[in-house]
């Protein structure tokens, strides 16, 4: 069963990854990244962190995707085209990227000792993980939020429209 | 029967992680438009997750967990400011190609 499971979800990963590089246009690339991220928490779900699979689907295919799919709506991003810079990144990135591949296989394959996953061994319940992240871990989580904060306070400082510019938004909302 | 009951060796879930990796770091260089561009970095952050939740699973470490939770925070906080730069420069250069956007200076 976890077999099964396991193959039809990382199949379904690696065919919305491929078909994020494979479409032009961003809306369709958005749309296989959550495909991505929800086989990914199933995945999640199979390792036995069921608080890691249902903070996948929240965060990040539904926040973050969701931001994502906002930005391409509200810039009409179009397809994208190719240029000779490109084609360099092309010649250059793809001997490099197999390479890296290679070497990464070639060590997960070489390393000793490494478990079997079943369905038997349980899931590890939440209760202990926010034990852990309460009594141990509370300084990185409270310093986490304040980076959180600031995040937001500089997406806002970003994203509002300069004085001296005023026809930028209006050109946006035009469209 | 036996198929069916058979179990996963945990480096299938690093070979997977590294595969997606691999196609993020792909996707990061072929790709021309800059949102896809950044949705190729959120591919690769979840292609370490993976093997993150992966060695938890390996060693029973709450920990491993944990620090994935901690890059999802970070994510979605990245993913905010990134995207509102994207905004801002969609606003100064009215494109989104990333051969077009060569210049630091507006």
């Amino acid at each position: 069963m976890h077999l099964i499971l396991f193959l039809i979800f990382a199949g379904c990963c690696l065919a919305g990854a491929i078909n994020l590089l494979v479409q032009t246009h961003p809306i369709n690339s958005a749309l296989s990244l959550v495909v991505v991220m929800v086989s990914l928490a199933v995945l999640y779900l199979l390792l036995g962190a069921e608080f890691l699979a249902a903070a996948q689907i929240i965060v990040y295919s539904g926040a973050i995707m969701v931001l994502f799919v906002f930005v391409v709506m509200l810039l009409n991003a179009g397809r994208e085209e190719r240029t000779l810079g490109s084609r360099a990144a092309r010649v250059i990135g793809l001997p490099a990227v197999v390479v890296l591949l290679a070497v990464l296989v070639t060590t997960i394959l070489h390393i000793q000792g490494l478990g079997a996953a079943t369905l038997r061994q349980g899931i590890t319940p939440t209760q202990e993980l926010s034990r852990v992240l309460f009594h141990e871990l509370l300084l990185p989580f409270e310093v986490t939020s304040v980076l959180v904060l600031i995040a937001i306070l500089g997406a806002v400082a970003l994203a509002q429209q300069e004085g001296s510019k005023p026809d930028g938004e209006e050109r946006i909302l035009a469209k | 029967m036996s198929f069916i009951q058979q179990d996963v060796p945990l480096s299938w879930y690093l070979l997977l992680s590294a595969a997606l990796f691999s196609l993020g770091v792909l996707g990061f260089l072929l790709k021309r438009n800059l949102i896809t561009v950044f949705m190729s970095i959120e591919l690769m952050l979840n292609a370490v997750n993976l093997s993150f939740v992966t060695f938890a699973h390996q060693w029973h470490a709450v920990k491993g967990q944990i620090f994935v939770f901690f890059v999802m925070m970070v994510a979605a906080a990245e993913a905010a400011v990134g995207l509102a730069i994207i905004i801002a420069i969609f606003r100064a250069r009215n494109t989104l190609a990333v051969d077009r956007i060569d210049l630091m200076k507006l």
